[in-house]
């Protein structure tokens, strides 16, 4: 079964050709300099809409996760981690952690991860290795 | 809302509950409602207000045989009840309409006639959340949760307890789907969903639905069942996205909606004789409990384990066995409502002797919105 994916709309376009391209782009507001994540065309901490996008370090750290035991056919038939990073740069979001057992063992907190780009055809999602390549 | 301003005056569940193949989802709101009106000694012409979720006030209203002048379709997830009693009671103190009926029916299990429309691959969840592989609730609420453990040193038996507890309740309880006593163990050893959370961790899936009828206190008096009183209120919202949840060991919208509750009620946490916190999954007893304020960060998992929730306890909580036990048809709100109104009527299977103040904390989506509904059944 093919991979589930995100259908971009004009306001996250800009973040889906990051990931296709190979880089993993934030938003920051020139105002006030609050970094935010999901793409929006404006601030949500101060509302103004002068914001700019730029390309993030790709270095965060796992925040938390569960592994989820369910079925899901597109996503294989072995059980997997869904987590969230925290981004050096501030933000959050839900990855998978790949280059790594989905075991608790080897998914620690707030161990560094770094961001990989999986291609599914017109789609990349960003996903999470452990910091340094993968660990197996 | 001014306290006691307001009064539930009926208040029913389904007919049946758990397993009903044989009704749809809009079969199980009429039904319900049906048992409310009974309740109260009311008809359907003689509401004029209503409020549901999961279903459109507007087919809820046609199908029962009411011309509404208040219509509230607020849907924000199994809270939604909670959120449609504190705008019942504004509509009703600003004379938008005299006598409302909230509903809900869901056929959870049964999945007959109805259904959620799922979020489509454009919006933010289905860009930024459901591509990584979420199976619903289980796979969703859960992800803060070893966050919290390692903030606070906990472990996958403080996961344990909740259910351990509810189900002694839920023992006394003859309408609850599991009565059998269970063991930490027991939990432990269940079947994986989703780590750390194992199938006695997460709630059941059954088919149901309850009804509540909203007066004036001045016309309550006049109903066949003694009031309940609504003292305070709360609600907020908070993220669709549960990775966007500001901080993984507390909700912020627990936090808004509690305290906006316990403010307008004018009452301190030593008042309160019952409570029910929504529990679909079993941490979110813990995280109730510490942003409420009943215990300080950290401290509820320790709370549960030292039995004060459980029967004699201090803090009687989830005292029909809750989302655990009793039954969860999906939006478990309705429900944690009806066991505070019985509480609070002193008619509970597990009644919390003299019991004067009750509060129903709902949750909607994965921490996406809360509800607070404080009651009392002294004038």
């Amino acid at each position: 079964m093919d991979r589930i994916l995100p259908e971009p709309t004009p306001e996250t376009q800009h973040f889906w050709d990051g990931c296709a391209a190979g880089e993993l782009r934030l938003q920051r507001c020139t105002a006030c300099s609050h970094v935010y994540f999901p793409p929006r065309p404006f601030c949500p901490a101060c509302s103004s809409r002068a914001v700019e996008i730029f390309r993030a370090s790709g270095r965060a750290r796992l925040f938390s996760y569960v592994i989820n035991h369910r079925p899901r056919p597109d996503m294989g038939d072995k059980p997997y981690a869904i987590a969230v990073v925290q981004l050096e740069e501030g933000p959050r979001m839900m990855t998978n952690i790949t280059g790594c057992p989905q075991t608790p063992e080897a998914l620690v907190l707030d161990m560094p991860v770094e961001v990989t780009f999986q291609s599914f055809g017109k789609i990349s999602l960003p996903l999470f290795q452990p910091a340094g390549g993968a660990a197996q | 809302m001014t306290p006691r301003s307001i009064a539930v005056v009926g208040a029913a569940e389904t007919t049946q509950m758990g397993k009903i193949p044989d009704v749809s989802v809009i079969g199980l709101h009429a039904d319900a409602a049906l048992n409310a009106l009974a309740d109260c000694g009311l008809k359907a012409s003689d509401i004029d207000g209503v409020a549901t979720a999961g279903e459109s006030p507007v087919a809820l209203a046609q199908y029962l045989g009411i011309t509404p002048t208040w219509a509230d379709g607020t849907a924000v997830g199994g809270c939604s009840f909670m959120l449609h009693v504190r705008h019942a009671a504004a509509a009703i103190n600003e004379g938008l309409c005299t006598t409302v009926l909230i509903t809900h029916g869901e056929s959870g299990r049964s999945r007959i006639g109805g259904g959620r429309i799922p979020q489509g691959p454009a919006s933010l969840f289905g860009q930024f959340e459901a591509p990584f592989g979420p199976v619903g609730p289980p796979t969703l609420f859960t992800v803060p949760v070893l966050r919290y453990l390692k903030t606070y040193g906990l472990t996958e038996e403080d996961l344990a307890w909740p259910a351990v507890i509810q189900r002694e309740w839920a023992a006394k309880n003859p309408r609850a789907s599991y009565r059998d006593p269970i063991t930490v163990d027991d939990v432990l050893s269940s079947p994986m969903i989703a780590w750390p959370f194992r199938k006695l961790m997460c709630c059941l899936v059954t088919d149901g639905g309850g009804a509540l009828v909203l007066t004036s206190a001045e016309r309550a008096r006049d109903f066949p069942r003694p009031p309940v009183y609504i003292l305070g209120t709360g609600e907020s919202v908070e993220t669709p996205m549960v990775s966007q949840m500001e901080d993984f060991t507390s909700s912020k919208a627990f936090r808004v909606s509690g305290q906006k509750a316990f403010r307008e009620a004018g009452i301190s946490h030593g008042d309160v004789d019952h409570l029910m916190i929504y529990d679909a999954f079993s941490h979110l007893p813990l995280y109730g409990l510490e942003d409420l304020g009943f215990c300080k960060p950290g401290e509820a998992a320790a709370f549960i384990r030292e039995r004060n929730t459980a029967i004699g306890g201090k803090l009687p909580m989830n005292t029909n066995g809750g989302g655990l036990s009793y039954m969860h048809s999906g939006m478990y709100g309705m429900y944690a409502l009806q066991e505070s109104v019985r509480q609070m009527r002193g008619v509970a299977p597990a009644q919390v002797p003299g019991a004067k103040i009750s509060v129903a904390h709902g949750v909607g989506g994965m921490f996406a919105a809360s509800g607070t509904i404080i009651f009392t059944n002294e004038a």
